[in-house]
C-alpha cells in the first residue's frame, strides 16, 4: 500500500462529501443486505432447534454479525457446554476477521481517531471487508458506516425471520433451507481450493477427519464444538508448518 | 448451564474483540511466516470441519445431504456465486425429499 501525500490523508470531508459518500455505502451494500437477509434466515432456523427465542437470535445477529462464528455459537449453546468453549469456539470460527482486521488497519489513515476504529471493527465481514477493499486508497469512515446501516439490521431481521418462519414451514422447506448455511461455507472454501494447492488438499481432509470424530467410538465422546477446536488447530498448525505460505500478505 | 443471554453476551465480546483489536493496535503487519500461514489456513480449515458431516446430518434424509454437497462443491468450483450455490442446495434437497 502506497503512502498518500499529507494533505490527502488530513483533510477532512465536508458535509456534503460525507453525505454522498454514506450514501454510496448503502447503495454498494444493498446486494449484500440482501444476501444477508437470505443466509441468515437458514441461520434463524439453527437458534430455533438450539432452542432460541426470536429476540435472542436477533441479539446473537445484531452483536455478532457473524455466519460461522454465530453458527459456532449454536453448537455450543444447543450443546448447553461451558462459556469457556464458547469463547474458545468463537475465537476460532471467527480467526479470519482478524487478519481482514489487520488488512483492514493498513487502508486507515494514521491519524484516524479511535472512536471510527471502534465503529467499523464491530462489522468487519467477509462482504463489508470486500466493499472497503475495493475503495481506492484510504478507507473513509462515512462510507463503511452507510454500508453497515444497511447490512447489520437485514442480518438480525433474517434471523428473526428465520425463527419465527421455522415453527410455521413445513419440515421438508426447513429441511432444504438449512443446508443454505453449508452451502454458503462451500461458496467460500471450494473456489479458493480451485486457486490453491494447499486448500484443495485440505478441505477433504478435513472432511475425513471431521466425519472420523464425530462416529468413531471414543472419539465422538468430544462436543461439535471441541472437535472444531481441536481440528482447527492441528490442521492449520500441520499445514502451516509442512506448507508455509511465500506471499502471506494476501489472504 | 449458562442462561442464553450470558452465551451472546460471550460470543459478542470475542468476536467484537477478534475484529477491533487488529483495527485499534496493529500499526504494522504481521512477520511471522508461521504466524501467517497458520492465520490462512485457518479459516478454510474450521469451515470444512463445519460443513461435514454436519450438512449431510442436517436434511431429514442422509442421500439428499449428500447430494446437496456434492452440487454444492460442483458448483462453487465452477465459480457459481454464493447465492446462487446456496439456491442449488436448498433447491437440491427439496426435490429430492420430495421423492426419496
Amino acid at each position: 500500500m502506497q503512502a498518500k501525500t499529507k494533505e490527502e490523508t488530513v483533510s477532512m470531508p465536508c458535509k456534503s462529501e460525507t453525505r454522498a459518500l454514506a450514501l454510496s455505502g448503502l447503495r454498494d451494500a444493498v446486494p449484500v443486505g440482501l444476501g444477508y437477509l437470505a443466509v441468515s434466515f437458514s441461520l434463524g432456523i439453527v437458534c430455533k432447534n438450539a432452542g432460541m427465542n426470536v429476540w435472542e437470535s436477533a441479539l446473537l445477529s445484531l452483536l455478532n454479525n457473524a455466519s460461522a462464528g454465530e453458527y459456532a455459537a449454536l453448537t455450543v449453546i444447543a450443546a448447553r457446554a461451558s462459556l469457556w468453549e464458547m469463547a474458545l469456539l468463537t475465537l476460532i470460527a471467527n480467526a479470519r476477521y482478524l487478519l481482514m482486521s489487520c488488512a483492514l488497519s493498513q487502508r486507515l489513515r494514521p491519524d484516524m481517531p479511535i472512536y471510527h476504529r471502534l465503529i467499523i471493527g464491530f462489522d468487519i465481514t467477509d462482504e463489508l471487508f470486500g466493499l472497503a477493499i475495493n475503495r481506492p486508497g484510504m478507507l473513509e469512515p462515512p462510507y463503511y458506516y452507510g454500508a453497515m446501516i444497511m447490512a447489520m439490521p437485514m442480518w438480525a431481521l433474517g434471523t428473526a425471520l428465520g425463527v419465527l418462519a421455522g415453527s410455521v414451514l413445513p419440515a421438508a422447506l426447513v429441511s432444504a433451507l438449512s443446508v443454505a448455511l453449508y452451502a454458503m461455507f462451500l461458496a467460500i472454501i471450494i473456489p479458493q481450493a480451485r486457486k490453491d494447492r494447499v486448500v484443495r488438499v485440505l478441505v477433504p481432509t478435513c472432511f475425513a477427519l471431521s466425519l472420523a470424530f464425530s462416529r468413531l467410538p471414543g472419539l465422538k465422546t468430544l462436543s461439535e464444538g471441541t472437535r472444531t477446536i481441536v481440528l482447527t488447530i492441528a490442521v492449520s498448525a500441520a499445514a502451516a508448518l509442512l506448507c508455509p505460505r511465500k506471499e502471506a500478505r494476501n489472504a | 448451564m449458562p442462561n442464553m443471554l450470558l452465551y451472546i453476551l460471550v460470543a459478542a465480546g470475542v468476536t467484537y474483540a477478534v475484529r477491533v483489536l487488529p483495527l485499534t493496535l496493529l500499526r504494522r503487519p504481521i512477520t511471522s511466516p508461521f504466524l501467517q500461514s497458520f492465520l490462512y489456513y485457518v479459516p478454510y480449515v474450521t469451515l470444512s470441519v463445519m460443513t461435514f458431516p454436519a450438512m449431510v446430518d442436517a436434511t431429514q434424509s442422509p442421500i439428499a445431504g449428500v447430494a446437496a454437497l456434492a452440487m454444492g462443491v460442483f458448483f462453487a468450483y465452477r465459480g457459481a456465486s454464493l447465492p446462487k450455490v446456496a439456491a442449488l442446495c436448498c433447491g437440491t434437497v427439496l426435490l429430492l425429499e420430495l421423492v426419496l
